[in-house]
């Protein structure tokens, strides 16, 4: 490894050296099990995300294989209904959460010039846990009398009075992703605030960085109320409690208040860090900074702000009084004002740009169009009047998806192919990005799109079978699913080439990239920056 | 380390702690929030004294108050009202029975829960005697009339012109044993 760009090359007593090894097949475990090293943790991340990518994508397909015609298929009702669940939990916090950690660890100390997270010990747990946890989510559906099948947002009483014996494991699992994400957290945050580079005052940050930063705030307030529902689940179900027993003087409406204050800011912990990645993507593309970065930030302030006080938009039908749908209504709608600033602010950051297709920024421009149609199907859904029809049907499920995977997911993919080269030091292959990207661009349109003209035709989601008049779009929809599903193997198949046979690449490895990281050698030396760089 | 980069994350951590409690408060303040509000169609449980000589029935308004009784899932219970819907002067007492009948061959205790529809007459509804006040416990094949009295408060609003009072039978015969 040249080690010409890395600053720490001076220092004599800090030279760079690789992780500590060991010998054998004990010392390869012990290498990465003990490891505090960002970079080494941001790989796990990246990997165990990737590893649940593909576990919860064949889930969907199941689903999708199960919807094609209508009538009993291949699964049986239950199964259906565990398969759903499975599949939402695991996206969420097996997929893009994990992913966006892993970028996190890898990026953010390169980012502000920091030598490491701010807490390597705690870095090391904090992911160690996770594994723990999916072996127990995923180990319910072996489980006798089945996982979970009340849907990921696992409403009461489905989830206490009826549900199978295996939902505690799924509790237990909850917790430990909470408290994994929450001093993963911590982590960012303190890195964030204490490892600065001289110089790297908080205005000068990467949005990636800011965007992370707000994240984490995010996850600290909220994933504490989600573990304390799950408690309250727990002791409904086995200790004698009634939170959300009405025979007990409980209310199971409680629950879905309390789940959707902790599940509305979830979602914008899927997406703030996107449109963190997404705003470093396009200005390097475009060759110009980002357009209104002071509006950037704020306007990504505003919406964790704001998200706080939309939840009851998830619950427009459960009965609750004018005057709050009304509220809800307004507030929701308001989240729309610095989301368009922000779509406003990348499209004036390409204009008169001098850009360039690669693969990072095709993800990236899909990612700006596709996601605001999904921002649009979530105005219509904040109409209350309007979500009266829409409520539980296939256009719920078409406008999320809208918003999480040819918008969140695209920002893994365009994150992950711009900071590949820089991680491992080799090209990825352009002609198979290409590929990868039309394939997906193409088959998640197919895939997500009609599922609006089920949900306004009257599909309920959720449902194993369906009435005859709705075949033809399942058929297009699965057929879309399909097509992405295995669209995904030409990612995996581009990144084993990447490490195995890519073409070495220098630090510099964009031509319009700014941000620090490019600073240091590809892949960059063990300890990021041991000296903190001159920030201009 | 500086002092304040070492105190960082025990902050953080406590903030964590802080929202884990906060979930919980939520509920006394969804509660209390629910009940003073009345915007839930929960109903106060605790009787209502009905004193003729401070009332003042305003016969120029009738009220239709339509009832309903409810099974839960594992109560084999015959369970109805003894008239269906009732017209009522706000102010005026109100007075009426729900037949219950253990159809099972052992002894079981249920409780009923009240629901009002629409939730905000819930707060003018006042009940001076109620079956779901307390628990109901009959032998097997035994039944029973149980009484319910309550009258409408006068400040109901105006745009109320007919409640639906729904009870939902719910066994506790567990809870009682232990």
């Amino acid at each position: 490894m040249s080690h010409t760009m890395s600053p720490e090359s001076s220092h004599d007593d800090h030279h760079d050296h690789g992780p500590q090894q060991y010998r054998g097949v004990i010392g390869f475990i012990k290498r990465w099990v003990f490891t505090t090293n960002h970079k080494d943790i941001g790989t796990l991340y990246l990997l165990i995300s990737l590893l649940s990518f593909f576990l919860a994508g064949a889930m969907a397909l199941l689903i999708r294989v199960e919807l094609f015609q209508p009538g009993h298929r291949l699964v049986d009702p239950n199964l259906f209904n565990q398969l759903t669940t499975m599949h939402g939990l695991v996206m969420l916090f097996g997929v893009i959460m994990p992913a966006f950690t892993g970028m996190a660890n890898w990026q953010i100390p390169l980012m502000i010039g920091a030598p490491d997270m701010a807490l390597p010990r705690l870095n090391n747990w904090s992911f160690w846990i996770l594994p723990f946890a999916f072996s127990l989510l995923l180990s319910t559906m072996f489980h006798a009398g089945g996982g979970p099948n009340f849907g990921w947002t696992m409403y009461a009483p489905l989830s206490t009075h009826y549900a199978p014996p295996s939902t505690d494991f799924m509790i237990f699992a909850i917790h430990m992703m909470g408290i994994s994400s929450i001093m993963g957290s911590i982590n960012i945050i303190a890195t964030i605030l204490n490892l600065r580079a001289p110089g790297m005052t908080l205005m000068k940050m990467p949005m990636f960085v800011w965007t992370w930063l707000i994240t984490a705030f995010l996850l600290i307030a909220i994933m504490p109320v989600l573990a304390g529902t799950v408690t309250m689940m727990l002791t409904d179900r086995h200790f004698g409690t009634s939170f959300f027993e009405a025979a007990g003087g409980g209310d199971p409406i409680l629950f879905q208040h309390l789940f959707w204050f902790f599940g509305h800011p979830e979602v914008y912990v899927l997406v703030l860090p996107a449109f963190g990645v997404i705003s470093e993507v396009i200005p390097t593309f475009s060759r110009k900074p980002l357009f209104g970065y002071h509006f950037m930030v704020y306007a990504t302030v505003s919406i964790a702000l704001l998200s706080f006080i939309v939840w009851v938009h998830h619950m427009f039908t459960s009965g609750v009084p004018l005057g709050a749908e009304l509220f809800f209504m307004y507030t929701t709608m308001l989240i729309a004002v610095p989301t368009g600033v922000k779509v406003f602010n990348w499209v004036s950051t390409m204009f008169r740009g001098a850009m360039t297709f690669e693969t990072p920024m095709l993800f990236a421009v899909a990612f700006v169009f596709l996601f605001t149609i999904g921002g649009f199907t979530g105005l219509m859904l904040a109409l209350a009047p309007a979500d009266f029809q829409y409520q539980d049907t296939y256009f719920v499920v078409g406008h999320f998806h809208y918003v999480l995977v040819p918008g969140v997911v695209f920002s893994l993919f365009a994150g992950a192919y711009y900071w590949l080269p820089k991680w491992t030091g080799h090209m990825y292959s352009e002609t198979m990005g290409k590929w990868h990207f039309w394939l997906s661009v193409i088959s998640v349109n197919i895939a997500f799109f009609p599922m609006h003209f089920l949900g306004l035709a009257g599909m309920p989601r959720r449902i194993p079978d369906y009435a005859l008049q709705f075949t033809n779009f399942n058929v297009v929809v699965t057929v879309g699913a399909f097509i992405f599903g295995f669209s995904q193997l030409l990612f995996l198949a581009n990144i084993i080439y990447t490490i195995r046979k890519g073409k070495k690449v220098d630090g510099q490895v964009w031509e319009g990239a700014t941000t620090l990281e490019w600073t240091l050698s590809s892949p960059p030396p063990y300890h990021s920056f041991t000296t903190p760089p001159s920030i201009h | 380390m500086k002092k304040r980069a070492r105190n960082l994350p025990l902050l953080l951590a406590g903030i964590a702690v802080a929202m884990f409690a906060f979930g919980f408060a939520l509920v006394p303040i969804y509660n209390s929030l629910c009940k003073n509000l009345g915007i839930n169609g929960k109903v106060d449980l605790t009787p209502v004294a009905f004193d003729a000589s401070k009332s003042t029935v305003n016969h120029n308004r009738e009220v239709l108050v339509e009832f309903v009784a409810t099974n839960n899932a594992g109560v084999p219970w015959e369970f109805y009202p003894k008239v269906t819907k009732l017209k009522v002067h706000p102010g005026e007492i109100a007075r009426l029975a729900f037949y219950a009948e253990n159809k099972t061959n052992h002894r079981m205790t249920v409780q009923a829960i009240p629901s009002i529809t629409p939730g905000i007459a819930a707060k003018y509804l006042k009940k001076t005697e109620c079956f779901c006040f307390e628990q109901q416990t009959l032998e097997g094949h035994e039944g029973m009339n149980m009484p319910l009295l309550f009258h409408l408060d006068t400040d109901l609003p105006q745009k109320v012109k007919t409640i639906t009072l729904a009870y939902t039978l719910f066994d506790v015969t567990d809870r009682v044993s232990n």
